[in-house]
């Protein structure tokens, strides 16, 4: 008996004997061949109490360097958001923590209209008819629209703009690889996708056409010009958005987009490390039932009353198995419950105040830094919560380091000099001043030599 | 807007449907008075100009035209305009028309509603593991990374295999590397295979990865006794099989006698052995997939190692595997470094790439992480070993209160850690369906079993007690059971109309999903 | 429909279809048992006219909630007309099987297929066997 399991000794005797066995033992010696029982025990330490494991993972925690312990400017697909306290509340109730996926709409209710709530906040952030219920996160959501494409229209390749997140490009390539499709990566020309390689990349084999907005480096794609590039071919126009930027920047249903997908983590989502987040998934109507992933929808009750069902289930790998839109089932649930209490909270006026807030500080951010002597920036686009710049110095990590050194982490490093700076409404204009003056300083260090030695 | 005038409004009284017999336990989620409200949404709440957030002063000097005009959004989005009061009420009314694990007894087949215990939403939520950036520079990150590294060894003990990936976020997510894996690995051999074969028990998330790793799927039947059809597997594997997908024990409960046997015919034709490990549970520190010969094991976290399960994730699916798939895990791996530091290795020639982005979903590595370390080796065949003897428990005393001419159970004698029962006779000896068994279970306030699957079994009912319920739970849950099948035996109406006490009754699935309405008109 | 019915003047496939053949025009349907085995059918995803279809091989799908089932060809030929009305009220499928439920009409490449379809007292005898 551990702390979480209930079997008394006199429990134990009774239940054996109403199954008719004289040991545990003898239920499993009954069952599994000798020669696959582990009779050692299981080379791992003992149980601990309580307080001892809340004390180990205290300690593993505090070997780490948080958002609480320095000042970042790291983004890069995860961003350092004001997390508001109804969403920590709301997600932790029991209702809405501890069921399972709602397979018993009568006693569901809640999470699926959390459901259908969700699928409404997203259509109307994308301007697409079409949401599910969630996915895992965005490099996979990329990946997974890359399915919904080669079961459309079966043809053989993926355009690919290398403005993507280097990790939604990287797992396309595995998805695309399992069902034996070429993945074609366009370059960036000034910040932005080379539209002249985009349009020549296109042809009739084109399956789906992927770019990011704003792109990796931050930069705002020209959306429309993009889509309507692939508007004479078989592909299906797939863009990855950052989601807080819609108060601001075009919905992709209005610039030709066939499938916005994206990661969730913007809205309302912690970062830890990485997950668990949360992807969404829309698309314009004609996709509806090759949608992957639940799908909640409206319906009413024997007495007439209003209520929730998964629907459209007959896409799904539970019914239609090998032939399904995708093999997910257990995906994001909960987290996407935090987005659309997240979207609730901001609300219609504050979702756009907020993407002004973070336009407004990144344009001080980047002219400032970019002011700096040693320091550019990599391209002239729009941006609206991330830039790019080019730091005219050796080795960028070294910087970086020594940024951190001063408790300011100034962003992530890119290839050839480069640094990827990201704003959110947590960053104030005193947190840009002072990450100007650490930045300069490490920077001017390193061009006159005397910062090698700490670096080192 | 009182609770009164909103349900006036619309024109419902709120609470008008009493059960039907008030013998019937309402069940702990049943008590509430919000729970029979009229739904509405958020998006039908509020006024024009609520808020609740209040945004951060505009400290920078403001510039127009930043965002040239054909970029920028014309119209806001319809969002909800509520203040805090109103968001907090609304979602929390809307909590309560949900029934939980922290509620009540969730017998759910192949789910393993274990307990969550709430340390771990603790020590998830310090700031150290929660606002950790998942692009911070591994010297920045060595908690997390020692973290990772310690379960992936411990998940690695479990399922016998040294290799290990954390980096899938479910299940199904796992299940696709896995069979990725078997791709590159036979590639790299020259050698391109087109067949998977998977028991006609499979979960469907097994057939729908097979189509998406390219290659194509060959059901093996299954014998009397709930197993593998050995002539049959032998009969399939030829030199074209990249894989053998297999539950152990599987869906029916049922642990394979003939493992040893199964594994080696397929590695002689040169296959790989998958282990869904959606079972996992029934064995940790009893039997190893390893040890049984499988080459690869996906672990669900939010199974086997509990996870709240959040109305349908988040979990984790990570992987295990033998020497001969390792070279081409996902990147990037965690390292031990010789100095005892850790570090993220991208430099991997032959991995299949990325399934995902970042390194998984370290929020649900902490929780599990902090399951077993409370546990330790003990802990963990205690888990499984008494998930075993609830299930044998539970389907023993429904024998005893005499069900077993209505709902037997499909297939052995004892069971692993869940069993099948068949509800074929109950549908023809007191006309009502294991729907009806199911939602009439809702009226004495349980989650009810899996229902319809596996395929293979007639009106299949598929329990899993799991190893955190009393035997006083288990004993009453079975007299319910009992009760359903006593009362139907009288009416049969009662089932088929039930469930009466819920927030709402059975509801019009096929309306739904022939004229779909699935967002909020705004 | 509530009772099972199997008309008389129809042909019939194993695998539960009908076909209903004037001149070089064959009606395609499925048949009572058919629809009663799916229950309520929510969506019917119909072929394209102009495409061509073979016996014995799937050529469309009907889904009820919770099955998705493929319906064969009773008789190749080319589609020549689609029930459009199916897209909107699919439980017609249900409710009129062998009339306003009819799936597709289809020009017949090989009439002489006909020969190999059953007619109703051996199809019947199939669903009681």
């Amino acid at each position: 008996m551990s702390r979480y399991t209930t079997t008394t000794e006199a429990d134990l005797a009774a239940m054996l004997e109403t199954i008719g066995v004289s040991s545990l033992e003898e239920i499993f010696d009954r069952q599994i061949p000798e020669g696959v029982r582990l009779r050692e025990r299981l080379d791992l330490p003992g149980g601990r109490s309580e307080q001892d494991v809340y004390a180990h993972l205290r300690d593993l925690a505090a070997k780490n360097t948080s958002a609480e312990d320095e000042l970042t400017f790291l983004g890069a697909g995860m961003y350092d958001h004001y997390v508001p306290a109804v969403i920590d509340m709301l997600m932790s109730r029991s209702e809405f923590l501890t069921p399972y996926t709602p397979y018993q709409p009568e006693i569901s209710q809640g999470g699926l209209q959390c459901m259908f709530e969700y699928q409404t906040a997203i259509s109307e952030l994308t301007g697409l008819a079409v949401s599910n219920a969630s996915v895992y996160e965005g490099p996979s959501a990329v990946a997974a629209a890359g399915y919904l494409a080669k079961l459309t229209n079966g043809k053989g390749k993926f355009v690919a703009s290398a403005g993507l997140h280097p990790h939604s490009l990287e797992t396309l390539r595995t998805y695309a690889h399992g069902y034996d499709i070429e993945v074609v990566e366009v370059p960036l020309q000034d910040g932005v996708t080379d539209p002249d390689a985009w349009a020549a990349a296109i042809d009739d084999d084109t399956s789906a056409v992927f770019f990011a907005q704003p792109n990796f480096l931050g930069a705002v794609e020209d959306a429309s010009a993009l889509s309507a590039a692939a508007k004479n071919s078989p592909a299906v126009v797939v863009a990855q958005v950052d989601p807080i930027t819609l108060g601001v920047l075009a919905p992709p249903g209005e610039c030709g987009v066939d499938v916005a997908v994206g990661e969730g983590q913007s809205l309302g989502q912690r970062l830890d490390f990485g997950g668990p987040s949360f992807g969404f998934f829309a698309a314009t109507e004609a996709y509806l039932r090759r949608m992957p992933g639940r799908i909640a929808g409206e319906t009413t009750d024997v007495d007439g009353r209003r209520g929730f069902v998964l629907t459209l289930q007959t896409r799904e790998q539970h019914i239609r198995r090998e032939k399904a839109t995708s093999n997910i089932c257990t995906s994001q649930a909960l987290n996407a419950l935090g987005g659309v209490v997240y979207l609730s909270w901001l609300g219609k006026e504050g979702f756009v105040e907020l993407g002004e807030l973070l336009v407004q500080r990144t344009h001080y951010a980047r002219e400032t830094l970019a002011a700096l002597d040693g320091v550019e920036k990599l391209h002239d686009q729009p941006v609206v919560r991330e830039f790019a710049l080019r730091l005219e110095v050796r080795d960028v990590d070294a910087v970086i380091a020594r940024c951190q050194e001063q408790g300011v982490n100034p962003g992530l490093a890119l290839p050839d000099g480069g640094l990827l700076v990201a704003l959110t409404e947590q960053r104030t204009k005193a947190h840009i001043d002072k990450l100007a003056e650490v930045l300069g300083a490490a920077v001017s260090e390193q061009r006159t030599g005397t910062g090698q030695e700490v670096a080192a | 807007m009182s609770l009164l005038n909103e349900n006036r409004q619309h024109g419902d009284p709120g609470i008008e449907h009493e059960p039907l017999h008030q013998d019937v336990p309402a069940g702990p989620t049943h008590e509430s008075p919000l729970q029979r409200d009229h739904a509405t949404t958020i998006f039908e709440k509020g006024a024009p100009g609520r808020r609740a957030f209040q945004c951060p002063d505009m400290d920078v000097p403001v510039v127009e035209g930043l965002i040239p005009e054909g970029f920028r959004r014309k119209s806001p989005a319809r969002l909800p305009e509520v203040s805090e009061p109103e968001l907090v009420r609304h979602y929390v009314r809307v909590s309560k028309r949900n029934y939980d694990l922290d509620s009540g007894f969730y017998p759910l087949g192949s789910c393993t509603m274990k307990h969550n215990p709430r340390l771990h939403e603790r020590v998830a939520a310090l700031p150290g593991h929660a606002r950790l950036h998942p692009m911070q520079r591994p010297e920045h990150a060595q908690g997390a990374l020692e973290l990772m590294h310690n379960l992936e060894h411990a998940l690695g003990e479990v399922a016998g295999l040294p290799h290990v990936s954390l980096q899938p976020s479910a299940g199904s997510h796992g299940e696709l590397l896995g069979v990725l894996l078997t791709r590159a690995y036979h590639e790299s051999r020259g050698e391109r295979r087109v067949k998977v074969l998977t028991p006609d028990t499979a979960h469907g998330t097994n057939p729908a990865t097979v189509t998406m790793a390219g290659f194509e799927v060959v059901r093996v039947a299954t014998n009397d006794q709930g197993g593998v059809d050995v002539d049959d597997l032998r009969a399939k594997a030829d030199d074209q099989v990249a894989c053998l997908m297999l539950t152990n024990p599987n869906t029916l409960g049922i642990f394979d006698p003939n493992i040893e046997e199964i594994a080696k015919i397929v590695h002689d034709v040169g296959g790989t052995l998958y282990y869904d490990g959606a079972n996992l549970n029934a064995v940790m520190g009893i039997s190893r997939p390893g040890d049984m010969g499988f080459d690869i094991v996906h672990y669900n976290l939010h199974k086997s190692f509990t996870q709240p399960h959040g109305g349908g994730g988040p979990g984790a699916g990570p992987i295990a595997v033998s020497d001969r798939l390792a070279p081409f895990l996902p990147k990037p791996v965690v390292r031990r470094n010789d100095d005892g530091t850790y570090d993220l290795d991208h430099d991997l020639p032959q991995s299949v790439g990325r399934l995902r982005g970042f390194q998984g979903n370290y929020g649900v590595f902490v929780r599990s992480y902090a399951y077993i370390c409370s546990l330790g080796a003990e802990g963990l065949k205690d888990a499984s070993e008494t998930a075993v003897l609830n299930a044998n428990y539970l389907l023993a005393r429904l024998r005893e209160l005499d069900t077993e001419n209505r709902i037997p159970l499909a297939f052995g004698e004892l069971c692993m850690h869940e069993f099948v029962l068949s509800g074929a006779p109950m549908k023809k000896e007191l006309g009502i369906r294991t729907l009806d068994l199911a939602k009439r279970l809702l009226d004495h306030g349980y989650h009810p079993p899996t229902v319809y699957f596996p395929l293979l079994v007639d009106e299949a009912l598929l329990m899993e007690p799991t190893e955190t319920e009393t035997k006083e739970t288990l004993d009453a849950f079975a007299e319910s059971m009992a009760a359903i099948l006593i009362e139907a035996a009288d009416d049969p109406s009662i089932a088929q109309n039930a469930p009466y006490t819920t927030p709402v009754r059975r509801l019009d699935e096929a309306g739904a999903a022939k004229r779909p309405v699935i967002r909020q008109p705004l | 429909m509530a009772d099972a019915s199997y008309p008389e003047d129809l042909l019939y496939h194993p695998e539960h279809d009908w076909a209903r053949i004037d001149g070089d025009v064959a009606t395609l349907g499925v048949t009572w048992y058919a629809q009663d085995a799916l229950g309520e059918v929510v969506f019917f995803d119909p072929p394209e006219v102009g495409k061509n279809i073979t016996k014995d091989e799937p050529y469309a799908e009907v889904e009820s909630v919770k099955a998705v089932s493929d319906v064969v060809a009773p008789l190749s030929g080319e589609i020549v007309e689609v029930n459009t009305g199916l897209s909107d009220n699919p439980e017609t499928i249900n409710e009129d099987a062998y009339g306003s439920g009819w799936l597709v009409k289809i020009r017949m490449s090989d009439p002489s297929e006909r020969d190999g379809l059953m007619g109703q007292s051996e199809y019947v005898a199939t669903l009681t066997s």
